[in-house]
């Protein structure tokens, strides 16, 4: 499968058949949208035993699909491993990479890739067993931590403990199942990803109760949707698809109370759900692009709480999560 | 004088029509055969410039970086373990190394392994015990029928997993520590004086040479044996020993122990490598078992019918007569079951262990993204380790080869 992926970037890229330009045309000839997820990540994106796919970064694909079709459901879901991800995003293999990517200088730069914004602010922690008797990570000198192979985790672990004059042993696992199991069985005396990640590994445990989630953050972990460089058009689109979602709930604007605002609302609600203004237009989407996500997906504050927040098993509170206005760090620029 | 006369007048009379038909030059074969084969030439290096540069050209219109530059940055990341000193802030091109080196490691094993148990399981099959003969037969046909990767994950998972946490090790004898973690064994460190001991034991490597070549000279003289393999490993254990012995033992032995979290000290065997070493080696052996067993099927019941009756004892028979004839059938296939090994050492992935696929290809190709030039150097690394796999077999295949008298 890996190799499957990275041959067929390699021979997309021999081949020139790389789709860079028209993507909103090539997604909407092909009439459904090739969403990038991760291989099963509670909370984030996960095959439930329907098949349907549910998630805070399965909504990015449902939403982006709202507002190209008008219909969420017009996303077909690719489980990448973190190793595969970027070259499967670079070869065309999807149109969107929405698996809690986060957003590096290297990675954006020199990947050919583009950073459309950040879903969840998140950050590198630490995950240990009770028994172990730790209470914070400066503890954690000799110790072996289980890691999942080709994350910036890797690299934010690593300076952490230069910094510290520690010293660990990485063992380095495929998927993060691979990387739980390596945890559960000992092999390891703590488990290091991002703290959201940490979270939902963590309600896969067979004892959930016996892992503790350390205080510490170590490093900044923005995560968000990623496009291809050179193709402006679909990097507007997620973009402002993205920030839709956070706009909706800055304004206000909910799936229950979608319609009403539609016809009610302040000038504001009017222009983002399409009534007054061209913003959709503009894209080169439908006028009703931020109705469609807001009724079929939700706005931001509800998909953070179905799917990682006090509605899910997570139970995640905001924190940097939230509004600007209410302690988080979340803007959206201004919709006009 | 006499001799290159001959040989003119027959280049003369093979010569190509050239001088007999002095037809249009286009129709001489010669020539055509070199346009025809420099024509071919030509396309084929078109074709690879072309990918190439079309290859270079989308990805700089795509924006994604290319080059061998990053071979020379800081990596930054670590690797569980490394044949040579490794730390983050070591190059890419390092990195390379320790992966190379790891694969190296974790196929040599592997191969040792697997022709030993190959060997003996093959050999097995012939036995007159049926016990011995169902074991075999049972262990090839179970091993060989279960996916590798399946069997990395049954090692891993479900037989290394469940070996109790560092802090209840299995001990043998205070000195030997088994748990989750790997297999801790104690190291001997060597002190002033060590040098002369491993000076004996080079002797001693060498010594087994002379002492083979001696031996077959005596029995092609005199007819009388020697007992080589006694006399070897006397000679391998006993030089090194009494020189250790007269310079007053300088060895000291680093024992592992349970120091914080995890044991410090001595030799650290980690589980990945056990598992992925287990995996290769069973499930190669399996494959050289059939090997071997073909082999010796093909030695007709003549020869071990003809060794009988000249009054040679049954395990004698084996090893003079059936296997070294086997050797010349199980050769060629032990040459495709060593390569598919170092290949199959790639789904160390799956468990972790630092192999060059799992930090080059994986790690390092994911924090540069740099596919091309990463996946370009990890298919010439095995492309060469086989290759030379292959050299080294087909040499050895010639020593065993029937030799046309």
């Amino acid at each position: 499968m890996k190799t499957l992926v990275k041959l067929t970037a390699l021979a997309c890229l021999a081949m020139g058949a790389n789709a860079s330009a028209g993507t909103l045309e090539d997604v909407q000839k092909q009439g459904y949208l090739n969403c990038g997820v991760s291989t099963g990540l509670a909370g984030f994106s996960q095959k439930d035993e329907k098949g349907e796919w549910s998630g805070l970064d399965v909504d990015v694909c449902r939403g982006i699909a709202a507002a190209v079709f008008g219909d969420a459901t017009k996303v077909k879901y690719k489980g990448l491993t973190a190793k595969e991800r970027f070259t499967a995003l670079q070869s065309g293999e999807v149109d969107v990479l929405s698996r809690n990517t986060t957003w590096t200088n290297t990675r954006d730069v020199s990947l050919g890739l583009n950073f459309a914004g950040v879903v969840y602010y998140d950050g590198t922690g630490f995950m240990v067993n009770k028994k172990l008797g730790v209470k914070t990570a400066t503890e954690l000198d000799g110790a072996n931590a289980c890691i999942q192979a080709g994350t910036s985790t890797e690299l934010a672990i690593s300076d952490y403990f230069r910094e510290n004059k520690m010293s660990y042993k990485a063992v380095t696992f495929d998927t993060a199942d691979q990387t739980r199991a390596g945890f559960e069985s000992g092999r390891c005396d703590f488990l290091t990803s991002d703290q959201s990640q940490l979270y939902s590994l963590r309600i896969g445990l067979s004892d959930p109760s016996a892992a503790i989630v350390l205080p510490e953050v170590i490093s900044k972990e923005p995560l968000g949707p990623v496009v291809r460089q050179g193709d402006d058009q679909w990097f507007n689109i997620v973009k402002w698809v993205v920030n839709a979602s956070i706009e909706g709930e800055a304004q206000g604007v909910t799936s229950a109370n979608v319609d009403e605002m539609k016809e009610k609302g302040k000038p504001a609600n009017k222009r983002l759900l399409g009534v007054e203004g061209e913003l959709g237009k503009n894209m080169g989407l439908s006028a009703d692009w931020a109705y469609n996500i807001i009724k079929q997906v939700g706005n931001y504050s509800e998909s953070f709480e179905r799917n990682v927040g006090m509605d899910s098993p997570l139970k995640i509170s905001r924190g940097l999560n939230a509004q600007w206005n209410k302690g988080g760090i979340l803007y959206s620029p201004a919709m006009r | 004088m006499f001799q290159k006369k001959t040989t003119e007048q027959i280049k003369a009379a093979t010569r190509p029509s050239a001088q007999k038909k002095a037809g249009a030059f286009y129709n001489n074969p010669q020539i055509r055969a070199i346009f025809y084969q420099t024509l071919l030439v030509v396309g084929l290096l078109y074709f690879f410039y072309a990918i190439v540069n079309n290859t270079l050209t989308n990805m700089e219109a795509s924006g994604i970086k290319s080059g061998f530059g990053f071979l020379s940055t800081a990596a930054g990341y670590d690797i569980l373990m490394s044949l040579i000193s490794f730390e983050s802030t070591d190059t890419y091109l390092r990195v390379f190394i320790v992966g190379f080196l790891n694969t190296i490691l974790v196929s040599a094993i592997g191969i040792f392994f697997a022709t030993i148990l190959g060997f003996i399981f093959g050999v097995a099959y012939f036995s007159k015990n049926w016990l011995i003969r169902t074991i075999s037969t049972a262990y090839v046909e179970i091993f060989r029928n279960i996916p590798l990767l399946l069997q990395v994950f049954f090692w891993y998972f479900a037989v290394l997993a469940a070996l109790p946490g560092p802090r209840d090790s299995l001990s043998f004898g205070e000195a030997i520590f088994l748990n989750v973690r790997g297999l801790f064994t104690p190291k001997l460190v060597g002190s002033d004086g060590s040098t002369l001991v491993y000076i004996a034991l080079g002797i001693a490597v060498v010594g087994i040479f002379v002492l083979r070549s001696w031996a077959k000279k005596r029995q092609e003289l005199t007819g009388q044996q020697f007992p080589l393999l006694w006399g070897s490993l006397g000679l391998v254990i006993g030089l090194p020993l009494l020189v250790a012995l007269f310079t007053d033992l300088p060895f000291t032995v680093d024992y592992p122990a349970l120091k914080g979290f995890s044991f410090k000290g001595g030799i650290t065997i980690i589980p990945e490598l056990m598992a992925l070493s287990l995996a290769l080696s069973v499930y190669g052996g399996a494959f050289i078992a059939e090997a071997v067993r073909a082999g010796i099927q093909s030695v007709p019941k003549g020869q071990s019918e003809a060794a009988r009756s000249i009054g040679l004892k049954e395990n004698k028979i084996m090893s003079l007569v059936v296997v070294p004839q086997a050797m010349r059938v199980i050769v060629p296939l032990l040459n495709s079951e060593y390569q598919s090994l170092v290949k199959n050492s790639t789904l160390a992935a799956a468990i972790g262990y630092p192999d060059l696929f799992n930090v080059f290809v994986g790690t390092a190709l994911n924090q540069t993204g740099q596919a091309i030039e990463t996946i370009f150097m990890t298919i010439i690394v095995y492309f060469i380790l086989n290759m030379m796999i292959s050299f080294l077999m087909n040499r050895f295949n010639n020593n065993v080869e029937l030799t046309g008298r």
